[in-house]
């Protein structure tokens, strides 16, 4: 079920009015159940996936809680040397390591098998020339990566013990499947997304104006901007996308993905809203970023903080590292092989943030591109630093535009990872922008080729100025906040006109075509 | 206090949007009042003093080659056509339903030509027949036995939603019309004067089955026995039209089922120099429909048929009805003229 | 202590670590300072500081990076 069909407006319509009828201690109950019928809708078999991962999963969490109780008790039964505690919570921490590393293998086998495999099949045949089958005909569960590392950031939270473990199967069910997230997550934090979740929530009309009103806004960018610019999108990637087309692609796509992602993410965080549970947010004016590091602490913040905590952490501290660490210094030097933790495990977390976003070597390409950036710019940054101590007034608000615009240009050359599935169908887009041959003959009217009329652009472009005008009031202030202190008709006439705004304007349904309604029976 | 003020609120809001939402929703939906006026035909219906002793059902070989004004100045048979552009054969049994809310006419006549679709074959065809009706079961039940891939119920129910991309295609005639519309029809029939001869015949391309599909069958039959339950005579034809072909095959099918069901069909394809047709006058699309002046040949030649086979008394006597008629006339005549200095015929 | 501002100073040389009690809250130490830091720290105190370490109230200040360090050395 896509966020814009019908059959989803109905299922959301029907389940807040009966959300807010039944009684109060069925409403996590109803949620999961709507949670089911959501997934179901996609294929009933996925239901088998995501069920497997509650079974592990809750049943991992209550065996490491247990495993947790023993050892207090060990513990604190009769006088015991030092030495004799330290061997009794090594063993059974030993025992908890056994435990998470078996439940987080066995999802993760599940995830690799249905993303990965094919995959991974067609790589070892290009590098070995085999011919193994691909088995092209899977389809990927719905949501099965968000569902997977949101289950598993939870157990290794009840590991860590910073989140109690949920002893009740249906809560915990209620958590991973809850389905304003499946679709494109973001991926919650158990320790957040239970303060909420579970409680009883009474009606009050204004929460529900609140959310639905933030759903509203996310139909807009989604479906005004996003869908409309992806048909242009589409055009280019199709194989109008050299030179003048191949820069105009890089900037659409990345207007495009923004309004899709972030306005997905609104419907996401407004319809949770609106059944009074609080989603954590996912963006912060990503586009205002200063430097690429910026970047990723504004986009995709779930994920990003997933990977810091769950990948990048671990790794960097693990024994492995550890002792490679070690090897490095001797062999480079202290200063040298210090440097190794954060470069080896940060080239870790960005293949695996490509291979998650998608399974080709594109996505890894993209990844590995990330990183690169990431580390040079880390490595000059004591150059910048001197840089503004030496000339101080570079650091005023026209340093800031010029480090906004940057790495805005940044993201986007890097989006057009995101626009293909093979290497060369993004170099080949990239370079041509420089290639005074490929912008031979263009010209600006050429864009009214790729399906998008000269009245669609503009509007394009007058929304995409006020989501970003929005965006950036979002700054000084949640916005809908400010909205709820107009008066009572400004708000109204506001809503309705973006009612319709989305109603009329959105790129929807089959398009009107007035040639196909021309009687003509030949 | 609080909450009688929330839900003001609430219904002020509802009202406002309700309101803007069907005037923008007349506003973006096509007009069809000028260029393609076919999806106009179905609504003007309702228009109707219905009192009528015919009714036409059927598609584009009914509106455009029967001229129910010849059958009133003929015979003083009061007729309307219930015709729409490819009007495909489970929608002509509701648009019979629909009829039957509101009159019950001596006969009605089918056009069999349908037979050969038993699905519908494009949207914009339905949306230009089932559009114009108006809300009953019949229409329900149509939109749902019409809708093709991709087409939703609820774009029926709210046109906005099927029609919102027209916001830049609108023309002077969606807002000169908004709050009005005009007749485009003759009691259902179109009129076209200008003259396109038959030249060449394309050739007939031989099927490899002849045999009309199951749903187009079960659909006349419900037609048939619609009519019987209501005591209303049904004829069925075969208008004619030299393009598409009308196959002998087909025509034997129908013709063992008419007797089988004892219902009676005229082929008038069998009847062309009877009725006097001349395929380099009487059309206006080389040969696919009638002009003025095959329909009124055609009118005039069933219209023996249906005063004297099926006894329909000549009803010109009827005061308000033939002053009614006149003012029909009158916009026929006018339009006649119209048309002619229109096509440079005058 | 002395050893531990002489490495963050390494990081960041405008920060005022004695005062500032928000390093990752505000956002003035990010994950890749972290990462570079606990190697820093492992080397000078020989502590091994694990993934699960790693929480904000652990890292907000100077005086809690401290503490982690001694809490470690007690537990070996």
């Amino acid at each position: 079920m896509l966020f814009t069909s019908y059959p989803f407006i109905a299922f959301i319509a029907i389940l807040l009015f009966a959300y807010y009828l039944v009684p109060r201690r069925v409403q996590a109950p109803l949620l999961l159940l709507a949670s089911c019928a959501f997934y179901a809708f996609s294929g009933w078999e996925n239901l088998f996936f995501i069920a497997f991962t509650v079974l592990t999963v809750w049943a991992g969490g209550v065996l490491l809680e247990k495993n947790l109780i023993r050892q207090k008790e060990r513990l604190a039964a009769g006088e015991l040397s030092p030495e004799e505690k330290k061997a009794i919570r090594e063993g059974e921490k030993k025992k908890r390591k056994r435990l998470l590393a078996a439940v987080l293998l066995l999802n993760l086998a599940v995830l690799a098998t249905v993303k990965y495999l094919g995959f991974f099949l067609e790589s070892v045949n290009g590098v070995f020339g085999t011919a193994f089958g691909t088995p092209s005909d899977w389809i990927v569960p719905m949501g099965i990566s968000f569902y997977t590392f949101q289950s598993i950031g939870y157990l290794v939270d009840v590991y860590r013990g910073t989140v109690p473990a949920q002893r009740n199967l249906w809560k915990l069910a209620l958590f991973v499947s809850f389905f304003p997230q499946l679709v494109q997550g973001p991926i919650s934090r158990y320790g957040d997304l239970s303060k909420t979740l579970f409680d009883p929530h009474p009606f009050r009309f204004g929460v529900l104006r609140r959310g639905l009103l933030r759903v509203l806004w996310g139909y807009f960018k989604k479906m005004v901007i996003a869908d409309r610019l992806a048909v242009a999108v589409i055009a280019m990637t199709g194989g109008k996308d050299r030179g003048g087309f191949a820069l105009a692609l890089l900037f659409l796509y990345t207007i495009q993905l923004y309004a899709d992602f972030t306005g997905g993410i609104d419907i996401t965080i407004g319809l949770a809203e609106a059944l009074g549970v609080t989603v954590a947010e996912n963006f912060r004016r990503p586009y205002c970023a200063v430097s690429l590091k910026d970047y990723w602490r504004r986009w995709h913040i779930s994920m990003c903080s997933w990977f810091r905590d769950y990948l990048f952490y671990p790794v960097s501290t693990s024994r492995l590292m550890r002792s490679l660490t070690k090897g490095a210094k001797k062999a480079f030097g202290d200063k040298a092989g210090r440097k190794v933790p954060l470069y080896l495990s940060s080239l870790i977390v960005w293949g695996t943030t490509g291979l998650w976003h998608g399974a080709n070597w594109n996505f890894v390409m993209w990844g590995l591109a990330n990183w690169a950036v990431l580390m040079i710019s880390q490595e000059c940054e004591g150059l910048y630093a001197a840089f503004h101590k030496r000339f101080p007034k570079t650091e005023g608000f026209g340093w800031r535009v010029f480090a906004v615009g940057r790495t805005f240009l940044l993201v986007a050359a890097m989006n057009l990872f995101d626009c293909y599935t093979t290497l060369g169908g993004t170099f080949g887009a990239f370079f041509s922008i420089f290639d005074p041959a490929a912008w031979a003959g263009f010209e600006p009217a050429g864009l009214l080729s790729l399906g998008l009329s000269g009245a669609d652009f503009i509007l394009t472009g007058i929304c995409v100025v006020l989501m970003f005008g929005i965006s950036l009031m979002g700054a000084k202030g949640d916005v809908r906040d400010r909205l709820a202190r107009k008066p009572f008709a400004l708000r109204l006439v506001l809503v309705v006109l973006l009612l319709f705004v989305v109603l009329i304007f959105g790129a929807y349904g089959r398009g009107y075509d007035a040639g196909q309604f021309i009687y003509n029976r030949f | 206090m609080k909450r009688t003020k929330t839900i003001l609120r609430i219904v002020c809001a509802l009202l406002l949007f309700a309101g803007a939402f069907l005037l923008i929703q007349r506003l973006l939906t096509p007009k069809y009042v000028d260029g393609i006026v076919e999806g106009a035909f179905v609504a003007e219906y309702y228009r109707e003093k219905k009192d009528h002793d015919v009714i036409f059902i059927g598609d584009c070989e009914v509106y455009e080659n029967f001229s129910p004004a010849v059958l009133w100045r003929d015979y003083g048979i009061n007729s309307y056509i219930r015709g729409s552009a490819e009007q495909y054969i489970f929608q002509s049994y509701y648009l019979l339903e629909d009829t039957f809310r509101y009159e019950k006419p001596d006969v009605v006549v089918f056009n069999v030509q349908s037979l050969q679709f038993g699905e519908a074959q494009s949207e914009a065809y339905n949306r230009m027949t089932l559009e114009g009706m108006r809300w009953s079961p019949a229409k329900v039940e149509s939109i749902l036995a019409s809708m093709t891939e991709g087409e939703h119920f609820i774009e029926y129910l709210f046109p906005l939603l099927r029609y919102h991309d027209r916001w830049s295609s609108l023309e002077k005639t969606d807002f000169q019309y908004l709050f009005q519309t005009r007749t485009v029809t003759h009691n259902g029939y179109y009129m076209r004067v200008d003259v396109k001869p038959v030249e060449s015949l394309p050739a007939v391309k031989p099927r490899g089955d002849y045999s009309f599909s199951d749903r187009a069958w079960s659909y006349l039959d419900k037609i048939v026995s619609l009519c019987q339950k209501e005591g209303v005579e049904l004829l069925l034809i075969k208008a004619p039209s030299v393009y598409p072909h009308w196959y002998d095959q087909w025509d034997e099918q129908v013709k063992t089922y008419a007797e089988k069901k004892g219902v009676r069909y005229i082929n008038m394809l069998e009847h062309t120099e009877e009725i006097g047709l001349d395929y380099t006058a009487d059309t206006y699309d080389a040969g696919l429909h009638m002009n003025l002046s095959g329909a009124e040949k055609c009118a005039a030649w069933l219209g023996r048929i249906l005063a004297e086979d099926y006894h329909l008394a000549d009803r010109r006597g009827e005061e308000a009805l033939a002053a009614e008629w006149d003012e029909k006339r009158a916009a026929y005549e006018a339009e006649i003229q119209e048309q002619k200095e229109k096509y440079g015929m005058a | 202590m002395e050893e531990l501002l002489e490495i963050l100073n390494g990081l960041h040389d405008d920060v005022d670590y004695e005062n500032e009690e928000h390093l990752i809250d505000n956002g003035i130490l990010d994950s890749l300072d972290i990462v570079t830091l606990i190697a820093e720290i492992s080397d000078r105190f020989g502590v091994t500081i694990t993934a699960r370490d790693i929480a904000p109230e652990n890292f907000n200040s100077a005086s809690a990076m401290a503490a982690l360090i001694r809490r470690l050395e007690e537990e070996g």
